[in-house]
């Protein structure tokens, strides 16, 4: 970014830490954006004529008598139609070579949705994955993270829903991206021929941590504009916000604020929920709906950011590796989307609700009887019957690389219903049974 | 006036160099570029005066100027507030503009241009005191009265008083003089600093009448009494919200205040819309029109999420000394108890556990005590029954703000995540809740009166047999089926019977969703007549089957109307199955 005319420059620094530095200063902002020595810098603290700049590119070799060049405004994006199919980094400065994107100039990290101005989620978001539309159905305006382990293929998984689920806008903010997973996300896009539609704001193990800072930020105010302004379904994804969380922690380490539980800043709650909570259903059709990654540690989600992020978020997705059929399902016990009762048996055929629980509770009775199997105990018939359905429901329904609608998932269901099990054992309402249950 | 200069600014905390006197939690506002914004002192150094400011303080500078209030942060209380949804600084979210919320647009929580029909309640010459009824005007259903300012302190006689007729909210109802002979014009509106508890009433004796909330696991194992506290903690996913929310649709109250203090903003929708459609089930009117949404959601300013559990607690007060029954239900205190802790933190306060603020007991119990019934001072009765959440880092209930809770709430609902995951819901643990109202000898009295003369023998029984239901349980995991005696499986399928028929409850089924006493009186009659037959079982595969089919049948006649000819078809094939294995 250029100096421009009758910008403040300071050049005497009375403070350097490893993340932020102190000038005295006056007539400064909080928030402000600002250069020293070149890097881009944002006031986080002023006390008397003390600023205090969080410089994100890191201090390192930063002079005392660095050059501070204040800009008068807090981060900003220009928005506009030309966002679409570009990458750029986590300042929203291009990075794929081509030109700067002209629009409006909007700060990021705006104001909050008036709650009484929201609508209700009402509208499904079909991923053709089953273990998802099926058990832990999407809806527009929800927000839902996956709690996977580091080895799980989550960018992979993310990469698929991005593409099948029906948005008119995919925005990718990734922070700390291994440079091999940015370019599964570039080459997955460019392949599929969608990259229209695409907007990434990137930041990779190669960038300095704490940059990762603003990519949320830059990618749900992009998010708004398109969901405000041109009513378009915007789905955004977040990866990997456990990464997100930890530049917070050392910047917070910094300066010398109190650390709370796991080391986490006192206030990951309202940090999180800030961009969580930019996920929203407009009245006039528009909507911003957030998939996110929170990468876990050993599969605990007693970690403080794992469990601020379930209170925040409507549900949560799992994955899993089911040795059975040696294929990635998206568990069905510890999986929940709060909002799918908003839409299942409503937007979906009416046997949705009663077929996706009758599956998942015999389901259950298969994980009861391979306990009893690794006791040692016999297995009754009924068992010998759920372990064959729960092995074909993981093959044809919950492994993630089916890609069918949501009649097809449920006709599946039903034809493994009957394969398997008589009409008692099944157990669901007889107005379902008389219509999909078919005659021998 | 005091005026003041911004110095310092870090995250919402501001620094004012102050240029006169200034109060703690003294009201400023803090100018900037034209825009004003709210703050609040939260501690005075020399001649700075330390701010938490109610909305983001980006592109604050120091040098900007700042005014003092000289009071502190107060609602505005008077006809008008049923219904609507305030954020936690009273603010009517309707009345803003636009789909954001703009920094510094502050709304009325009144409508200036409203007309009440008044009926004075006083004649001329009559003596009153603060918090006295003057008049009533009809709000939707309830009837307001118009009150004495809280903060007139002393005996008024009245002067005048305006005639029944139409009046707006700031026309003058009533001349009052004081001792001194200085006369005050009343209105209809007055104002009241959240933090100071309202304490214009006679006696606050200890609660002792049953809040009916329609949900058994609470009604009858463990009770809710009008002015009541209580508190539900759980981890993320286990249903307090469902269940606060379950609580808001049935509870006999006359008034309910939902105060949604940081927590997701797509909840407090589906009371939007909700609300105005349903029905209260005792009245017949929309739920709305007895509820007022205090909204707070987490992604709005975090120091005005600390005030608006005091916000709809004022409200609360405001009303109860009307002679209601309120109920307030926050959702979720640890929220609020976050908040003071970012405070804390930039105040660079030492930090007591987790970091939060070392007085947090202290506030937390404060702020549980302003519940309460209390007898007014024209001897009716008003109540507020305070129900908040608390949701505990990791689930873990070993944390300051549960321990904190528990010190102050007398009921605690323990939802565990082992019920919610098998679907046993509501997932109240009935093992660990406990009500220490139910140890309170007014509270056993007004039951065995009002319910049945064994009614709290009965709930204690309730009570063993789960618990021996569980034990039995614990050692057939241990020792497996066939290492315990036949009675151990008979005792843990009579502690499940309990469990299915009584204490789970599907909150989504039209009848079952709210149960009334009389109901859940006799299906624990019932339930406890059978619990107290002895059976007899050949082998322990026997005793499963059969308690199934027991369970199956109770479970019908939860699903049907109360006494309807299908409850009392049920009824009787249970006594027949019954009887198909009692002892002889």
């Amino acid at each position: 970014m250029a100096t421009q005319a009758f910008q403040k420059i300071y050049t005497k620094l009375n403070q350097i830490t490893k993340a932020t530095c102190s000038i005295n200063a006056s007539g400064v902002g909080n928030e402000e954006l600002a250069t020293v020595a070149g890097r881009l810098a944002q006031v986080v603290k002023i006390v008397g004529d003390t600023v205090t700049l969080q410089i994100f590119a890191g201090t390192e070799g930063i002079g005392t008598d660095a050059e501070v060049v204040f800009f008068g405004k807090a981060p900003t994006l220009k928005v506009s139609d030309q966002l679409g199919g570009r990458f750029f980094n986590a300042y929203g400065y291009p990075i794929d070579g081509g030109p700067e994107v002209e629009g409006e100039e909007v700060e990021i990290g705006g104001p909050s949705v008036n709650p009484v101005r929201r609508k209700q989620p009402s509208e499904l978001i079909a991923t053709g994955i089953a273990g998802i539309d099926l058990n832990n159905t999407l809806v527009t305006g929800q927000k839902i993270p996956f709690f996977a382990d580091p080895d799980q293929p989550y960018n992979e998984v993310m990469a698929m829903v991005a593409l099948r689920a029906e948005s008119d806008k995919i925005i990718l903010g990734g922070m700390g991206l291994s440079n091999d997973d940015y370019l599964l996300y570039k080459n997955t896009f460019e392949n599929a021929g969608v990259i229209d539609r695409i907007i990434s704001f990137v930041n990779t193990t190669e960038d300095p941590t704490v940059e990762r800072l603003l990519v949320p930020n830059m990618a749900l105010t992009a998010a708004e504009y398109f969901a405000l302004e041109k009513n378009e379904k915007v789905l955004v994804l977040l990866t990997d916000m456990t990464l997100y969380c930890d530049a917070l922690s050392i910047v917070s380490n910094r300066m010398d604020q109190i650390p709370s539980k796991d080391s986490m800043p006192g206030s990951l709650y309202s940090d999180l929920a800030k961009l969580y909570e930019k996920a929203v259903q407009f009245p006039e059709g528009g909507s911003i709906t957030i998939i996110a990654v929170t990468t876990l540690s050993g599969g605990d989600i007693t970690h403080a950011i794992p469990d601020n992020t379930g209170y925040i978020t409507e549900g949560q997705l799992f994955l899993k590796r089911d040795t059975d059929i040696a294929k990635v399902i998206v568990d069905p016990f510890r999986s929940l989307s709060r909002l799918k009762q908003l839409v299942i048996g409503k937007k979906t055929r009416a046997d949705h609700p009663q077929v996706m629980n009758t599956a998942v509770r015999l389901y259950a009775d298969a994980a009861g009887a391979k306990t009893k199997l690794e006791n040692g105990f016999d297995l009754s018939d009924y068992d010998e019957r759920v372990l064959q359905f729960a092995k074909e429901y993981s093959e044809h329904i919950l492994a993630i690389d089916v890609n069918v609608s949501t009649d097809e998932m449920l006709d599946t269901t039903w034809t493994l219903f009957q394969k398997h099990f008589n009409k008692a054992e099944v157990g669901i309402k007889d107005e379902f049974m008389n219509l999909y249950w078919k005659k021998a | 006036m005091t005026k003041g200069i911004v110095k310092g600014i870090i995250a919402n905390l501001v620094q004012v160099e102050v240029s006169g006197p200034v109060s703690q939690n003294e009201i400023c506002y803090i100018n900037l570029g034209g825009v004003k914004l709210m703050a609040e002192v939260i501690k005075v150094m020399g001649n700075i005066a330390y701010s938490q400011v109610f909305e983001s303080t980006r592109g604050l500078k120091p040098g900007d100027t700042v005014e003092f209030t000289e009071h502190m942060l107060e609602v505005k209380l008077g006809p008008g507030m049923l219904s609507k949804n305030y954020d936690g600084l009273q603010n009517d979210l309707n009345k803003m503009n636009g789909v954001f919320l703009t920094r510094g647009e502050y709304t009325d929580p009144l409508d200036e241009e409203s007309v009440w029909h008044f009926t004075p309640l006083v004649k001329e010459g009559d003596k009153v005191k603060g918090g006295d009824w003057l008049g009533s005007v009809p709000e939707s259903w309830i009837s307001h009265k118009i009150m004495v300012p809280f903060g007139m302190e002393g005996e008024y006689n009245v002067k005048s008083v305006a005639l029944e007729g139409d009046y707006k909210i700031s026309d003058t109802i009533a001349t009052l003089v004081d001792v001194d002979g200085n006369e005050i014009a009343i209105n209809m509106i007055q104002k009241w600093p959240v933090k100071v508890p309202i304490k214009c009433y006679k006696e606050k004796p200890r609660p002792f009448k049953l809040m009916e909330t329609g949900v058994r696991t609470m009604d009858t194992l463990n009770p809710m009494v009008e002015g009541g506290t209580g508190f539900i903690p759980g981890p993320f996913g286990a249903g307090k919200t469902v269940l606060q929310h379950a609580i808001s649709k049935n509870a006999e109250a006359d008034l309910i205040i939902v105060a949604a203090c940081g927590e997701r903003a797509n909840e407090v929708v589906e009371i939007f819309v909700e609300f105005p459609e349903l029905e209260d089930p005792r009245t017949g009117r929309k739920l709305m029109e007895r509820t007022i949404i205090i909204c707070n959601t987490s992604n709005m300013p975090v120091a005005a999420r600390e005030a608006s559990v005091y916000t709809a607690m004022t409200i609360a007060e405001y009303y109860r000394n009307m002679g209601l029954k309120v109920l307030l239900l926050a959702d979720s205190t640890s929220r609020w108890a976050q908040a003071l802790r970012e405070m804390s933190n930039r105040m660079e306060e030492l930090p007591g556990p987790d970091a939060f603020p070392m007085d947090l007991p202290a506030i937390v119990s404060s702020f549980y005590a302003r519940a309460g019934f209390v007898y007014l001072n024209n001897d009716t009765s008003g109540s507020i029954t305070f129900i908040g959440t608390v949701s505990p880092a990791g689930g873990n209930l070993k944390e300051p703000v549960t321990e904190s809770t528990k010190k102050a709430a007398r009921c605690f609902y323990a939802l565990s995540q082992a019920r919610a995951d098998s679907k046993r819901y509501p997932a109240v643990d009935p093992i660990d809740s406990y009500s220490k109202y139910l140890e309170y000898p007014e509270v056993i009295e007004y039951l065995n009166t009002n319910v049945s003369p064994n009614w709290v023998k009965d709930v204690n029984s309730t009570k063993d047999i789960l618990l021996r239901g569980k034990e039995a349980q614990e050692q057939i995991n241990i020792l497996g089926d066939d290492g315990v005696p036949l009675s151990y499986h008979d005792k843990q399928w009579k502690g499940e019977l309990i469990d299915k028929i009584i204490l789970q409850q599907d909150g989504f089924d039209k009848i079952d969703q709210s149960t009334p006493m009389k109901r859940q009186k006799y299906m624990l009659e019932l339930i406890l007549s059978i619990c107290g037959k002895d059976f007899v079982f050949e082998s322990f595969e026997d005793v499963m089957p059969y308690y199934v089919k027991l369970i199956n049948i109770c479970k019908q006649m939860n699903y049907v109307e109360f006494e309807s000819p299908d409850f009392k078809q049920y009824e009787s094939e249970l006594h027949k199955v019954v009887e198909e294995r009692r002892a002889k």
